[in-house]
């Protein structure tokens, strides 16, 4: 099931659910430690793809293609196994940090979960690994902000906090879904710089296109579910072909224009 | 938790008024004023007086003793019910939210049908089969409410799952028993001990009303249902008797029903500790005081 070349590749990513076929042949593929953006409109099925590549679609939903991470077939691994390589070979960071972390956990615990798991550490190591990797996405005093619940966490904070959960099993791809939508502009600029300072390879999903120009080198355009246009990120605003990426650009020219001085 | 408990009115009020009835239970195994059961003929519908506190019934027994042989009725009933419904709605919602498609759909459908069974009519299903007794009681009122519970756990197993936080565990690799009993389990316990709460308190009402209906203890048990209904015959000529049994109930069960209440918001990190932005604070739900 092996072959020599590494990274993830992903061909034919088809996603159903009982009458309806929600992601249609998707393939691409991103060498390791290189991000590849996916963009495109609400409902093009880009939260789907997140979801598919982490192998969490929504039950009765039925997946076909291929996932391949460094040469292992992910599609239709029995979910036991499946659970073994989230976490330490693809992670993924959420959309909305306000509910992606336990109401009734203080944020240590739930950093040094994965750590437990994916390196075998005991409690009070897995404690003072939380503490360091707390500290490397930047937040401040971590000794003690460990010690609170994601109530009492600003939103940047409480991203910080998903993205050390995510990184804590050393994985090679991070899958990250509209990370920073949910945050503030000075915020998003932050999380950003943290994103692109990380060492693992990344499918990062948005629909701005500012965030994707900061983020990505390449991207895919989704449209209703199919890839309609790939390639450089550049290329891709400067001379869109697809409606749909002429679409976004548009829009993102419009915004720009409406919030400039 | 104790402390946070009676910080609050509810929760010190739950507190007292269900310790006092463990006491008084306590105390009427060894003691009471007078034999509860001894009629005297010669001190019928007595005032309340030192001899006896809050007066006697038709039959000239003490009031006040009865009552207090009936606390022990009551703790059982509450209990035992409590004990049954927690095992029931545990395995019921367990069945019904963790396990194949088609098992758990076939239990929420049975649920549904099993909440339309009323208590009475099983109270006299069991009564027939076993004969009356209070644990007919105990057993009916804590089948019926572990059906309650798990119909309503159920569904919040079913959410939470769902949740984001839950598939960002999942997501970093949080097996299946680690979900469990990291997160469903204490996110679901909170609704568990509001429904739990209130399965107690409809477990006292339910065996006062049982025993008024001739289901529950029998002439030789002291409850405060039977109480009740041999006292309201009189309400009209002699309106104290009938209240004494009246309040005692409405007191547990009011104390019960606010238990789960003051429990939840003591237990829930969200309402007990400050929050350092200033933002995000939680929405004060119905039943959060203070």
């Amino acid at each position: 099931m092996t072959d020599a070349t590494g990274g993830l590749e992903v061909r034919g990513l088809t996603v159903r659910s009982p009458g309806r076929t929600i992601l249609d042949d998707v393939s691409f593929t991103v060498p390791p430690g290189r991000r590849l953006g996916v963009i495109g409109a609400s409902g093009s099925g880009k939260s789907m793809t997140s979801l598919a590549l982490m192998g969490l679609e929504p039950t009765g939903a039925t997946v076909s293609g291929s996932i391949r991470l460094d040469g292992t077939e992910l599609v239709g691994l029995p979910d036991r196994e499946r659970a073994r390589h989230r976490g330490s070979g693809i992670a993924m960071v959420f959309q909305e940090p306000a509910t992606a972390l336990d109401p009734l956990r203080r944020v240590g615990a739930q950093i040094a979960e994965p750590l437990r798991l994916h390196r075998g550490l005991d409690r009070r190591a897995a404690r003072a690994a939380a503490v360091e990797l707390a500290d490397a996405v930047g937040l401040p005093d971590p000794g003690s902000l460990l010690r609170q619940y994601p109530h009492q966490l600003s939103g940047g904070q409480r991203q910080r906090i998903c993205i050390a959960m995510a990184i804590a099993g050393e994985p090679s791809y991070l899958v990250a879904d509209e990370p920073t939508t949910a945050l503030d502009v000075t915020t998003e600029a932050r999380i950003l710089d943290l994103f692109a300072g990380l060492r693992a390879g990344m499918v990062f999903v948005t629909h701005d296109l500012a965030v994707l120009a900061r983020i990505a080198d390449t991207a895919v355009v989704l449209d209703a579910g199919r890839i309609v246009e790939e390639g450089p990120v550049a290329s891709l605003l400067a001379s869109p072909q697809h409606a749909a990426t002429a679409a976004l650009v548009d829009a993102a020219r419009a915004t720009a224009r409406r919030t400039a001085p | 938790m104790i402390r946070r408990l009676v910080a609050r009115p509810t929760g010190l009020f739950a507190v007292v008024v269900l310790g006092l009835l463990v006491v008084l239970a306590a105390v009427s195994l060894v003691w009471t004023p007078q034999d509860p059961f001894r009629a005297d003929p010669f001190h019928q519908w007595a005032s309340p007086s030192p001899a006896h506190w809050f007066g006697t019934d038709a039959a000239g027994r003490d009031i006040a003793s009865y009552l207090l042989a009936g606390t022990r009725t009551t703790v059982l009933v509450a209990v035992g019910s409590g004990v049954i419904a927690s095992v029931v709605g545990i395995v019921l919602t367990a069945v019904g939210s963790l396990t194949a498609r088609w098992v758990r759909e076939g239990t929420a459908v049975l649920l549904d049908v099993l909440v339309a069974f009323p208590t009475l009519l099983t109270a006299m299903l069991l009564t027939a089969v076993a004969g009356g007794s209070l644990g007919v009681v105990v057993v009916s009122v804590g089948l019926s409410s572990g059906v309650t519970i798990a119909r309503v756990a159920r569904g919040e197993i079913r959410r939470i799952a769902r949740s984001d936080y839950v598939t960002a565990a999942r997501a970093s690799g949080v097996g299946g028993s680690g979900v469990l009993f990291r997160h469903l389990v204490p996110n679901a316990a909170p609704l568990f001990t509001v429904q739990l709460s209130l399965a107690m308190a409809t477990a006292v009402l339910a065996e006062a009303g049982l025993s008024y209906l001739g289901y529950g203890a029998g002439s030789d048990t002291a409850s405060w249902g039977s109480m009740l209904a041999d006292l309201q015959t009189y309400i009209g000529v002699h309106p104290w008797s009938a209240t004494w049994p009246g309040a005692a109930i409405a007191l547990v069960v009011a104390a019960l029903s606010l238990l789960g209440d003051a429990v939840r918001d003591a237990t829930d990190p969200r309402l007990t500790t400050g929050d350092r932005t200033g933002r995000n604070r939680a929405p004060a739900g119905p039943g959060v005081t203070a």
